[in-house]
């Protein structure tokens, strides 16, 4: 166990980043009273691949490609020693997803975590990592694409019931590269995500898309910041939640800043949440900060709805049961966005985690 | 052999103002194997009392019954009403996203017939549902009513019609936007599932060109909430020639 540094500030909720989070269920990873064993759980589920490496590094051959300022983030950035790399060559073409996952045999206790995965020049690659079981994890994934690359990053958070998790999935996007991310967030206490984009050269792109479903008592929060700093770079946004139960509560923030210099932009973020009980509360925020008028497209909608009766109607009045019906709208709201996980297995069970929420919320 | 009995039906909608009466008293009679026309202007409340027998939550009833084979169906809810034998191809049918055609159909049909089809002879069953509606396969992998047609969403309709087979079946305006060719081949659709079914037919129509196709043994004059005027088919050309002046009260 170690204590953590103190020279950090810590939040008291006021602030604009916090405002929204329950600090007194993040387990002290905000204020460093967490203790942290030196646990590094994170492993590679793959078997190995030509042009693939997963190794540990330490810190002081890889630094932090980005500023944060969250300070969970900063207190990763300042406390771990070693960085699990993800690395993946020049010129490679990975078909096969890598699997990243988390290992439950190691030293139990919180963890801080920091990981890289970097993209070779025109490689293009999937990576899936799979967050399950019960932890208190503060991580910061730095996600770098080189140059003509592509991503397809697929993050799971399917933690049980009592985990804690904050964590950064910062991605820096090369000249001409394509990133996707998929956040699924159905598992966990308080997931607390930051999934941020910075652009680093023109010509790159990236689509950021997610679902989640709070049930009662889960607080489930995530931050998007699509940094525009350069020009003709793209972005789509499009993040769907489910909320039931008492006291569920999820937040959406997205937050896109298109700099002077990002002529040429192309944005577009989308936020819809399904209400499916009384006593939930879903907090969406989009927005839009443009320093050019020179772009091609700014626009965000937000949507928070409950299910529609005519849908319903429709479905029962063909011999469906209203439980039945139910399931079928909610499987389908989220089957925009599950669709893009290419492996059926993972699909199938996403949609039968959400049949068990569902069920769950007593419907 | 089933009769659907409807017996001095009083509809409200409920509105921010109050409510607001729709249908005053209607009483109609369908039995198997007959079919039934319901004609009408605007607004009249003919999907009032297609809704209202389906039972759309939308509408409530202040008034009267509607029994099939002497069981309450008003007391039932509306999958039980679908369990029935009851089916209503609506006038505006609903977009599901997400929910493919397929998927759709399946779980309907295993609801309606108490287990799962069969998949070898379900597939089957689809493709020849669909290629008999003049439907492209490819629709079964497309959401429900997603970006449909106005008339592909009607054949949709029919062809479920075709697959779950009810006893009674209330078509609202099927035939509004369907090509010449659609509409004969909607009309087929409607005949085959008559006929192989013994089924009921209560088909709410503007225009007497799908009567050709699907001959109805009685019309009804629908107006201000009410059945106003009963005949046989000839009922029907003589709307068509003569509007509605005589029944609107003016
Ligand atoms: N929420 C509402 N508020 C006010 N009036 C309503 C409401 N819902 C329905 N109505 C009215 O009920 C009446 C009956 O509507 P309905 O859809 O049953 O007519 P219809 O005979 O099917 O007409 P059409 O031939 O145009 O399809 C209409 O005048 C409609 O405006
Ligand atoms: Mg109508």
């Amino acid at each position: 166990m170690s204590l953590l540094a103190t020279n950090f500030l810590t939040p008291t909720g006021r602030e604009e980043a916090w405002r929204f989070t329950p600090l007194n269920r993040l387990a002290g990873l905000h204020d460093g009273s967490v203790e942290v064993a030196q646990r590094e759980s994170l492993v590679m589920k793959s078997p190995a691949t030509q042009g693939v490496s997963f190794t540990r590094v330490s810190r002081e051959l890889l630094a932090p490609e980005s500023f944060s300022d969250d300070v969970i983030i900063q207190r990763a950035h300042a406390e771990v020693l070693n960085v699990a790399h993800l690395s993946v060559a020049a010129g490679c073409e990975i078909t096969t997803p890598i699997h990243l996952g988390r290992d439950h045999h190691g030293p139990a206790g919180n963890e801080l975590s920091r990981v890289r995965i970097s993209v070779g020049a025109r490689s293009h690659a999937t990576v899936v990592m799979e967050n399950s079981g019960e932890a208190v994890l503060g991580e910061d994934v730095e996600i770098v694409l080189e140059p003509g690359s592509s991503l397809k990053f697929v993050s799971l958070q399917e933690w049980s019931a009592k985990s804690v998790h904050a964590a950064r999935h910062h991605a820096i996007v090369g000249k001409d590269a394509t990133f996707q991310s998929v956040t699924v967030t159905v598992g966990g206490s308080l997931v607390r995500l930051l999934p941020t984009v910075e652009f680093a050269g023109p010509g790159a792109s990236a689509e950021l898309l997610g679902i989640y479903f709070a049930t009662a008592g889960q607080h489930f929060e995530h931050r998007i910041h699509v940094d525009h700093g350069v020009p003709n770079a793209k972005s789509r946004v499009n993040y769907k939640g489910a909320l039931a139960g008492n006291e569920a509560h999820t937040v959406w923030i997205g937050d896109v800043y298109i700099r002077a210099a990002a002529e040429g932009t192309d944005t577009y973020e989308l936020n819809r949440n399904l209400l499916l009980s009384d006593g939930a509360r879903a907090d969406s925020v989009p927005n839009l900060e443009i320093e050019t008028g020179e772009i091609i497209g700014a626009g965000h909608a937000s949507t928070t709805g409950r299910f529609d009766d005519e849908q319903l109607f429709y479905l029962m009045s063909r011999g469906i049961a209203m439980d039945e019906a139910r399931r079928l709208v909610v499987r389908g709201f989220f089957a925009e966005i599950i669709g893009n996980i290419k492996d059926e297995e993972i699909q199938e069970r996403l949609m039968s985690r959400i049949d068990d929420e569902l069920l769950k919320a007593g419907h | 052999m089933s009769t659907l009995e409807i017996r001095g039906l009083e509809v409200s909608v409920i509105t921010e103002k109050g409510p607001i009466e729709i249908l005053r008293g209607v009483d109609l009679t369908i039995a198997s194997g007959e079919t039934h026309a319901i004609m009408g202007p605007n607004g009249s409340g003919k999907s009032t009392l297609a809704y209202s027998i389906a039972g759309h939550p939308k509408y409530t009833i202040t008034g009267g019954s509607v029994t099939l084979d002497g069981v309450d169906v008003l007391a039932m809810k509306v999958d039980e009403r679908a369990k029935a034998g009851l089916f209503l191809a609506m006038q505006y049918p609903v977009e599901i996203p997400g929910v493919s055609v397929s998927n759709f159909l399946r779980t309907a049909a295993t609801a309606l017939r108490g287990e799962a089809p069969k998949l070898r002879t379900w597939v089957g069953e689809v493709k020849e549902a669909m290629n008999a509606l003049a439907m492209d396969p490819s629709f079964s992998e497309r959401n429900v009513n997603e970006g449909f047609s106005g008339g592909e969403k009607k054949r949709h309709e029919i062809m479920q019609l075709e697959l779950l087979k009810p006893k009674i079946a209330i078509l609202d305006e099927t035939d509004s936007g369907l090509d010449v060719d659609a509409l004969r081949i909607v009309s087929e659709g409607v005949n085959r599932a008559k006929a192989a079914n013994d089924m009921g037919v209560l088909l709410i129509t503007h225009y007497t060109r799908i009567l050709r196709y699907i001959k109805p043994d009685f019309v009804h004059v629908f107006a201000n909430g009410r059945v106003v005027e009963e005949g046989g088919p000839e009922l029907a050309d003589k709307l068509e020639e003569k509007g509605y002046a005589e029944y609107v009260g003016n």
